[in-house]
């Protein structure tokens, strides 16, 4: 049974779109699967998933709980495996729950980055002229932007907070992305299959979303992957300034940040978050690699 | 005499569907003459250049039973022996000269290293040698031609550049994979001129490969048509035209002929038994 | 009555001092239903022509008509239906994401048809695929294969007169046969008029009764093909061609 799931999978002759688009997914996933650090990468990544999701359950302790006469206890403690902070509350849990934030930062910036970046993008490259010149102004200015500035700048306005914090991350993350797009753009657009569009009487917009779009994406993919680890590390840079998560929030930057003070006698309380972002932008970059040699090698397939 | 001496060479790549067998037993001789390899895409004849000059890396698997240069077997020899072989005794030219030559590097840069890394020579010594070399090729602005950059150059004088290049340390073979196909015809002519001229006044042996088997016809003396890795028939060039097995006949039918018009041309139908036969030996 | 005409048609590209003139005053008529070979080597403007004819070359004067009207500058929907065009390399004329159906069943819908699913099996049929490639992507084709898919979508809004930018030149000499006989049954079959750009003089030869040779974007002579095989040419380089293509 499962063997012919395989070969139904793996056939060369395709019998129906559904057919065709699994095929090519199957093929895809096992050539990942072959790349033993992107599929590391990957497991850890479906462990941080897991541990956000069940959260309340995994946590030993409720992380906003203080208990004053119990702070700064070290490694392997009773009851605190990871210790406990200036406050007396469980690193353990915090750090679980910490997962949360981190995913969700993440989430938000690698949804709303690339997508800008694409859309602004594709069009510069593609209408050219005017266009591209004004939007690829507009790229270069928010580029120029240093994200902790941008950053201060919406706290001094809309106030501190996690959402603004994505936002002036999101706000700084993206003109890379238009950049990438653009390019692919431009080298897509002189190709023949473009002007044998261009001669069924294709119009920009469709040109544009279904016949560039596609292959602008696997490179953003890629590339958000490899984003993520510094995307991770500027909200986390932002925590430690106190810009973004706000205290009691146990995202993982304010926890190091909390930590600082006590990072001679008390290490474990600002490494073990650091520790813990280390993972998960290794974890990233690892996934980016693999996605990207599953990815990029069909582009120039002949 | 026998220059060169292939017997049994296999070039294998393995892939996720298993191990695909590039080249297939094909074994040949070459002496002092012009000896033509043709076939379609996927034949396996550039393949067979190459793990001539064990330019094959890993993944992929040569092996033969030898490979001999004037009797010495190259199969044996290490990666630093091969590099004193490459260039200096057998060299190759090919198809492109867009890509084969580095664009950031004046033509006259170019010559001068490929003749200073098998001569001890200096500069002005290999900047002599490398201008006789260009009006060997017939260019006439040889000291032009030095100070210019591979870009300035047209398809045909990059071509020349490249075969003054090749030639230089006086090798005793030449490997030519496709040397004329990126070229206008009226230029090929005269780059297969001179391709001939030198080989026949240095006494060199000429592999020349290519997908037109009119060309090496004309221009060789030898030919072998290689079919999905192996040889299916050798022949001298001037009976090609009275070739026996059905792939060659197959491909001469199927081109289209300005003093022959026909209204269809004759499609190749492909035997499975052509690749699963034994290759043939081309050994002298 | 001539089903395309070009009057003194000139294309270029850049402006002022960078200016390039690629074709300079051509001018030739192909008559309904013939077969018209461009040669030249390469720089002469050939496949120019061809991309100035279709609207892919924005910066052209002169006068191109198809049947009898003037094509304006913007070219309309109808024009496509009457014009096509297939491109010289297979391995870039086909979108890389797109499956076969998708690439067929766009164009169908670009150009208005309803019976979508009818048309892509008959237009796979015509051109010698079967069924089961409807569904594979390009690069799970032959060079050939894919070359069939791309005279399939220029065949789709059922044109009268096809372009082709030296079709064959990036394939092998046995699939160069089987493309070069599936383009002849396809003209005699639905009445189509050819213009064929090639560097090979037997490939035109073969397949067309009049050509034009070019040379520096200028064309220097229109023969009959007759006068081709019997090596009979009146201008120098006309000649000069013949000769080193024997």
């Amino acid at each position: 049974m499962a063997e012919t799931l395989r070969s139904w999978l793996l056939t060369d002759t395709p019998t129906s779109r559904r057919h065709a688009k699994m095929s090519a997914l199957y093929k895809g996933w096992l050539s990942f699967r072959s790349n033993t650090m992107a599929m590391i990468g990957l497991w850890i990544l479906i462990i941080l998933v897991l541990i956000a999701f069940a959260a309340p359950i995994l946590s030993p302790h409720d992380p906003f709980a203080q208990e004053l006469g119990n702070r700064l206890q070290p490694l392997w403690s009773e009851g605190h495996t990871l210790g406990t902070d200036s406050l007396g509350r469980d690193i353990l849990s915090r750090l679980i729950y910490g997962s949360r934030i981190t995913l969700y930062i993440v989430g938000l910036v690698a949804l709303i980055a690339p997508i800008t970046g694409l859309l602004v993008g594709t069009v510069a490259g593609y209408v050219g002229g005017w266009t591209d010149l004004a939007l690829m102004r507009i790229t270069d200015i928010f580029l120029a932007f240093p994200r902790l500035v941008l950053a201060l700048a919406f706290v001094a306005a809309l106030g501190a907070g996690i959402e603004n914090a994505v936002l002036a991350i999101s706000l700084t993350a993206w003109p890379p992305y238009a950049r990438i797009a653009r390019a692919e753009t431009l080298t897509i657009r002189s190709s023949d299959y473009i002007s044998a569009i261009r001669l069924q009487g294709a119009g920009a917009l469709r040109i544009i979303t279904k016949h560039i779009w596609p292959l602008c994406i696997s490179s953003l993919i890629v590339r958000v992957t490899l984003d993520m680890a510094g995307i991770i590390l500027a909200a986390a840079g932002l925590g430690f300034l106190g810009l973004g998560a706000q205290p009691p929030s146990p995202e993982w930057g304010a926890m190091i940040s909390e930590g600082r003070r006590f990072i001679l006698d008390h290490w474990w309380v600002a490494t073990v978050p650091g520790m813990a972002i280390f993972t998960v932008s290794l974890a990233f970059n690892l996934l980016g690699d693999g996605l990207r040699d599953v990815l990029d090698p069909k582009d120039s397939e002949k | 005499m026998t220059l060169l001496d292939v017997e049994n060479l296999w070039v294998k790549f393995p892939t996720r569907q298993g191990v695909f067998d590039a080249v297939r037993g094909v074994s040949f001789t070459l002496g002092r003459e012009r000896l033509g390899i043709v076939g379609e895409s996927g034949s396996g004849k550039s393949m067979t250049g190459r793990a001539i000059l064990r330019l094959i890396r890993p993944p992929g698997m040569v092996s033969a039973d030898q490979i001999s240069l004037e009797g010495v077997d190259l199969m044996q020899k290490t990666e630093r022996e091969m590099r004193d072989v490459r260039g200096q005794r057998i060299s190759m030219v090919m198809q492109d000269p867009k890509f084969s030559l580095n664009p950031v590097m004046t033509v006259g840069a170019q010559i001068i290293e490929a003749f200073r890394l098998h001569n001890k020579a200096s500069k002005s010594v290999a900047y002599a040698k490398a201008l006789e070399m260009l009006e060997a090729v017939s260019i006439r602005n040889p000291e032009r031609v030095m100070r210019a950059y591979p870009h300035e150059m047209s398809g045909g004088m990059g071509q020349r550049i490249m075969i003054a290049m090749m030639l230089i340390p006086n090798p005793e073979i030449l490997i030519a994979d496709e040397p004329t196909s990126a070229l206008d015809v009226s230029v090929q002519r005269q780059v297969l001129d001179i391709i001939d001229t030198l080989v026949k006044d240095r006494g060199m042996g000429l592999i020349f490969i290519s997908h037109d088997l009119n060309l090496v016809a004309d221009f060789c003396d030898r030919v072998l048509i290689m079919y999905s890795g192996r040889i299916v028939e050798v022949c001298d060039a001037d009976k090609l035209h009275d070739a026996k097995h059905p792939y060659t006949r197959g491909l001469l039918n199927s081109l289209p002929r300005l003093d022959a018009p026909r209204d269809r041309l004759e499609v190749l139908k492909r035997d499975p038994a052509w690749a699963e036969a034994p290759s043939v030996s081309a050994r002298i | 009555m001539s089903m395309l005409s070009v009057k003194d048609l000139n294309v270029w590209f850049g402006g002022g001092r960078d200016r390039v003139d690629a074709v300079k005053s051509a001018s030739f008529d192909v008559a309904e239903g013939d077969s018209f070979g461009i040669v030249g080597e390469s720089g002469s403007g050939k496949s120019t022509i061809l991309r100035a004819i279709v609207g892919l070359n924005p910066t052209w004067t002169g006068q191109i008509l198809v049947d009898g009207h003037p094509v304006p500058k913007r070219r309309p929907k109808s024009f496509y239906k009457t014009v096509q065009m297939v491109f010289q390399d297979p391995y870039a004329s086909l979108h890389p994401r797109h499956s076969v159906d998708q690439v067929l069943g766009e164009t169908l819908f670009l150009h208005g048809f309803s019976d979508i699913e009818a048309r892509v099996v008959k237009l796979l049929d015509d051109v010698g695929l079967g069924r089961d490639f409807r569904f594979r992507y390009p690069h799970q084709l032959s060079g050939g294969q894919r070359q069939r898919v791309a005279i399939a979508r220029a065949l789709a809004p059922e044109p009268r007169i096809l372009l082709l930018d030296e079709p064959t030149s990036a394939l092998d000499v046995s699939v160069q046969a089987e493309i070069l006989n599936l383009l002849t049954d396809l003209r005699a079959e639905h009445g189509l008029t050819y213009v064929m750009v090639s560097h090979d003089l037997s490939v035109v030869g073969h397949m067309c009764s009049r050509l034009a040779v070019m040379k520096d974007g200028e064309i220097v002579e229109i023969m009959d093909v007759a006068d081709l095989r019997a090596m009979q040419a009146k201008h120098p380089y006309s000649q000069e061609l013949l000769a080193a293509s024997v």
